[in-house]
């Protein structure tokens, strides 16, 4: 099985570093992979493959990425236990509440409810591909100077259906935002917030 | 999750063989967007899942006749973009808009909105489509707040999630289904469901090899709209909704259909609702007979008395959207 990072951390340990422990044991069980060294022809190539694990390459925000994954890893199971890349979280895992949302060629798209192998040949941008505390793009930063979170955690997949959203509605009403945000959930109720770093940007002033 | 294997045909006949190959043991893949929590869950547990994500011919709308010929994995966003769609089919448009997610409607597909599987939480729990348990009807003597007001004589008492079914029923669409050899079928969309009387019957009457290729839009000079009702502004699905499509004849409704969705285990069409709005001066007077024409014949179960209530106003809210 993929891991399941919800609700198993134990005493002692950190809880990223549980899970590393986790996939350590994982990979020497032989039931994931980081590397292709295996001959098989890339699943690009063969029309079935699976169920063991396929190599498959990625393109994460910008960077070629190649890995092991068995067909029914998602997308977000792919980015979180094998390359690390944690912005996406993990929440409902059921294509809910928007925390896990990355961009697939500029659209989001919930990471929890793709396969990973399905993400072949597309763009795939994470929160981490946006930008960073010294250099943060136009969402990113209204949402620091609008407050647009509390606890944070929906924060990485808010602003990146944020930044699909701008890029598609660039004179969105506040009703086109109420509407368009729907697919992401904020359990603190920060919406207020979100919604006018949203108009803030889209009238050009973030 | 169950292990399963990956299969990505190129063409539709090689679709349908990598489906004939392991009868009732594979799953077609649209967009992914509930399919792969079904999976998940357990839900549907296949050996085999075939996407039909590398078959280009399935992507395209095109003009064809006098509508457009959709391939069952066009994207709901690019439906709801088409220009033929936004002129000629206005209740697409408000249904796909309805579906309140971004993230849904950038890969869900109208082949996996007709197809998807039903919400009903009895189903989602692993009950099976015939929600039964120890002899008992789960829905009946549960909690059946969202179930089904029509065609719950039988067995099945969810109800068909399809938010494009109703618009698509009362513009008169038709479904391309191809099987078995390649053998092509063409059925009014309305035909593409039923109710099941077993579980494994699943909830369209397509075989285990077959696909929905296409979908055959006939647009003209109709008016036409749609009505839902939703529990909450954002991503869900309507509870009740109502389509209809007419065409002005000097202030009376000619050719008249409709639909309703989330009332029966399929898209249901009321004949009674057709007939009171064939002929009818196009008023807010027709609009509330048509309505309670509509609510005819319902037979609610112990908590979803409400939803024939909901059904009225739906229908009569959406003749008066294509009035206007």
């Amino acid at each position: 099985m993929p891991m399941d990072d919800a609700g198993k951390t134990r005493s002692g340990l950190s809880r990223r570093g549980f899970l590393k422990t986790v996939s350590a044991g994982a990979a020497a069980t032989g039931l994931v992979r980081e590397t292709t060294d295996t001959p098989v022809a890339s699943a690009q190539e063969k029309a079935i493959v699976g169920p063991g694990p396929v190599p498959i390459k990625l393109d994460i925000n910008g960077e070629a990425k190649s890995l092991s994954v068995e067909p029914r890893v998602t997308l977000l199971d792919a980015l979180r236990n094998q390359l690390d890349i944690t912005g996406a979280k993990k929440v409902c895992d059921r294509g809910t509440c928007g925390a896990c949302t990355v961009l697939l060629d500029g659209k989001a798209i919930y990471a929890c409810s793709m396969l990973a192998i399905e993400a072949q040949g597309h763009k795939i941008t994470t929160i981490e591909g946006l930008g960073s505390p010294e250099k943060m793009s136009d969402v990113q930063s209204a949402f620091v100077k609008n407050d647009a979170q509390q606890c944070g955690f929906c924060t990485p997949g808010f602003v990146v259906a944020c930044t699909a959203f701008v890029k598609q509605h660039p004179n969105a009403s506040l009703d086109d935002v109420r509407d368009g945000l729907g697919g992401n959930l904020c359990r603190c109720g920060t919406y207020a917030g979100i919604t006018e770093a949203v108009l803030q940007v889209v009238k050009g002033g973030a | 999750m169950n292990a399963f294997e990956y299969a990505m045909p190129k063409s539709i006949d090689e679709a349908i063989s990598l489906l004939s190959e392991t009868p009732g043991e594979s799953q077609v893949m649209a967009g992914g967007t509930d399919l792969v929590t079904a999976l998940k869950q357990g839900i549907v547990s296949p050996k085999r899942v075939v996407s039909l994500r590398h078959i280009d011919e399935l992507k395209s709308i095109e003009a064809s006749g006098d509508g457009l010929r959709i391939g069952a994995m066009a994207t709901l966003d690019d439906l709801a973009a088409h220009d033929g769609v936004k002129a000629g089919a206005a209740s697409i448009v408000t249904a796909i808009k309805g579906i309140g997610s971004q993230q849904i409607t950038s890969i869900g597909t109208i082949g996996g909105d007709l197809c998807q599987l039903p919400r009903d939480w009895y189903f989602r729990l692993g009950f099976g489509l015939v929600a039964q348990y120890e002899g008992k009807d789960l829905v009946a003597e549960g909690d059946n707040r969202y179930h089904a007001i029509f065609g719950n004589d039988g067995p099945a008492k969810f109800v068909n999630a399809s938010v494009l079914a109703p618009a698509l029923i009362a513009l008169g669409a038709k479904a391309s289904v191809v099987g078995s050899g390649g053998a092509k079928r063409e059925i009014a969309l309305e035909e593409l469901f039923h109710a099941p009387k077993k579980s494994e019957d699943g909830n369209t009457t397509l075989a285990s090899n077959e696909i929905v290729t296409h979908i055959l839009l006939p647009l003209g000079a109709r008016k036409n709209a749609l009505y839902h009702v939703k529990p909450r502004h954002g991503l869900d699905w309507p509870i009740v909704s109502a389509a209809v499509a007419f065409e002005n004849d000097g202030g009376k409704a000619k050719n008249a259909r409709g639909g309703l969705g989330h009332v029966a285990p399929m898209p249901w069409v009321s004949a009674s609702a057709a007939k009171a709005l064939e002929g009818a001066a196009l008023d807010e007077d027709t609009a509330a007979k048509v309505g309670a024409a509509a609510a005819e014949g319902a037979s609610p179960l112990s908590r979803n008395a409400y939803k024939v209530h909901l059904t009225k106003v739906a229908v009569k809210r959406a003749i008066l959207a294509a009035m206007a």
